[in-house]
């Protein structure tokens, strides 16, 4: 049975200077159309390595990834980025950057009159409306990662890979992005795989956790379900029983279990 | 122990009142803003206009009083502006074959340089891409490009007489293969630093071939590709005045060779100070377009 994105025993060694070195292991995972997932681990442990193999910007080594039941084996628009320093070109404006991907994908299915109204569109659904002449070195690192999530966006994907978007932002400014991003989830729908390395990030928008062994050779320790009800509101969870219990076990797993170079065998 | 009990003793009123007879007493008439205005140019000259105009004197004075003795072999400055005086206050005469004012001299050297410089542009951005892209063309040219760019300008002239048969495209030649290297090579590093983050954007958007070269390395590489053209012309006019000294015709490199035959050293030594005149405009120049075209290139 496969799911929407199906990620098959995926396996990644990488040789250097004659040694190889196990990355990933095995690491099977699936997600359905419409759900927002989150992996979570320590850095190092091969969670972006994930994120990238998924992306087609890396070939794994052995197993495969399917998305909505084509194999995925190149870099392309369905499974657009957002990455973890925006990656803005900055020759470009914040709606030049966003449309030379519309512009690319919707080449032959919309005019250009449309694929202007489409970027004007994904500017204002990450409220960038009033910067979209602006290059990135003349807006905020919070204001580049709204553009770069609104560039991914555009193009449609089928799946949205998020790189540890906000980890290079300040707390408040991490906080309302993630809050535009669930509004976003809520709005449109999407498929998300979001690498991360907070805690309380990966509850407040997950359906659910993937939490990852410390590598070498890592592996996916344990899968946790968010039960929390949407919309969520982040003040409101604070106290929520559900929201304690799962920051709980998510802290237990990380710095109780697996400790960073603690091994496999820790427990 | 006196100091402060005597500021604590000191009556207000007593305070008050000198404050405001300093006040009466001190206050300056307000300055106009003109007046103010006047004060930063004056200071703005001081500081930056000044220094090289001393300087500059300075060097005139002892150059003066160095070449005004007796068995000195160059003319001082007086004798310059003398001897000279009709090339520096009209640069513009044409009195057919040679006898041309320093203008069309120069004007004559600048074509060379545009041409020879426009066409070392065009190939070294071309060559600097594909040894920058494809590591089979580096591992290909790189030894040839090694030797050749430390072939010395002139030494190109021979060869390209024989070549050419004509000295007019020899010494564009000359031009070309001094500017090339470093327009090569800055722009083959430039084409290598293309950041990660770039290609990966380009991927996901499935930028082909042509795309990718027009949106991504073309702009990503600007600021390399200018730093090259900018030592490319300076070479360049280093270049073409030896090169015409050796070709002859018009042109300030002859101009200067001519003077010499004629030991006109006056007008050697105005002709210098153009040539570095107009090196210095070539370099700005191309600086500024540089700076024009690469406007928010740069990463952050």
């Amino acid at each position: 049975m496969q799911s929407y994105l199906s990620i098959e025993k995926i396996g990644m060694s990488f040789e250097r200077a004659g040694a190889r070195s196990e990355v990933l292991r095995e690491v099977t995972l699936h997600i359905e159309r419409g759900e927002f997932v989150s992996v979570i681990g320590h850095s190092g442990c091969g969670k972006s390595t994930l994120l990238n193999i998924v992306a087609g910007l890396l070939t794994s080594t052995t197993g495969e990834v399917f998305l909505d039941g084509e194999v995925v084996d190149s870099p392309g628009p369905e499974r657009a980025v957002v990455f973890q320093n925006h990656s803005l070109l900055p020759w470009l404006t914040a709606y030049e950057n966003i449309r030379l991907g519309v512009d690319k994908v919707f080449r032959r299915t919309k005019t250009a009159a449309e694929r202007h109204e489409w970027t004007e569109h994904n500017l204002d659904l990450v409220q960038m409306t009033q910067a979209a002449n602006k290059r990135p070195a003349e807006i905020s690192g919070g204001m580049k990662q709204r553009v770069g999530i609104a560039r991914a966006l555009a193009m449609e994907p089928k799946v949205l890979l998020l790189d540890e978007p906000f980890g290079a932002l300040d707390a408040l400014t991490r906080a309302h992005l993630q809050d535009s991003v669930m509004d976003i989830h809520a709005k449109l729908g999407n498929t998300v795989l979001m690498i991360t390395h907070d805690v309380d990030e990966a509850i407040l928008l997950s359906d659910r956790i993937v939490m990852m062994n410390s590598g070498p050779a890592a592996t996916i320790g344990e899968v946790l379900e968010v039960p929390l009800p949407r919309p969520r509101r982040r003040l409101d969870l604070a106290a929520h029983p559900d929201y304690i219990r799962c920051r709980a076990a998510v802290m237990e797993f990380l710095y109780a279990r697996h400790r960073r170079g603690s091994g496999l065998h820790a427990a | 122990m006196s100091m402060p009990a005597r500021n604590l003793l000191a009556p207000e009123p007593a305070a008050t009142v000198a404050n405001d007879l300093a006040i009466v007493l001190t206050l300056p008439p307000r300055r106009p803003p003109q007046f103010e205005r006047l004060r930063a140019v004056l200071s703005m000259i001081a500081g930056r206009i000044l220094p090289p105009v001393i300087m500059l004197a300075f060097v005139f004075i002892v150059w003066e009083l160095l070449c005004s003795q007796p068995g000195a072999t160059l003319p001082p400055p007086s004798k310059v502006l003398a001897n000279s005086w009709e090339l520096i206050v009209d640069p513009f005469y044409d009195r057919g074959g040679l006898d041309k004012g320093l203008f069309w001299h120069l004007l004559a050297s600048l074509q060379r340089v545009a041409l020879g410089f426009a066409l070392a542009a065009v190939a070294g951005i071309g060559l600097g891409v594909l040894i920058g892209q494809s590591t089979w063309a580096l591992r290909a040219l790189d030894p040839i490009f090694q030797v050749l760019r430390t072939v010395p300008p002139l030494a190109w002239l021979p060869l390209s007489l024989a070549a050419f048969r004509d000295s007019n495209p020899s010494a564009i030649f000359v031009i070309f293969i001094t500017a090339i290297w470093p327009i090569v090579i800055n722009t083959s590093v430039g084409v290598r630093n293309i950041p990660e983050d770039y290609k990966n954007v380009a991927r996901v958007m499935r930028l082909s071939g042509i795309e990718y070269f027009v949106k991504i390395t073309l702009p990503a590489t600007v600021p390399y590709i200018f730093t090259g053209l900018k030592i490319g012309i300076g070479l360049s006019w280093l270049a073409i005045v030896a090169a015409e000294m050796l070709i002859g015709g018009v042109g300030i490199g002859f101009f200067i060779w001519d003077a010499w035959n004629s030991s006109l050293i006056a007008d050697i030594i105005v002709a210098l100070i153009y040539v570095g005149l107009v090196g210095v405009l070539l370099d700005r120049a191309v600086a500024a377009v540089g700076t024009l075209i690469s406007r928010g290139t740069s990463a952050n």
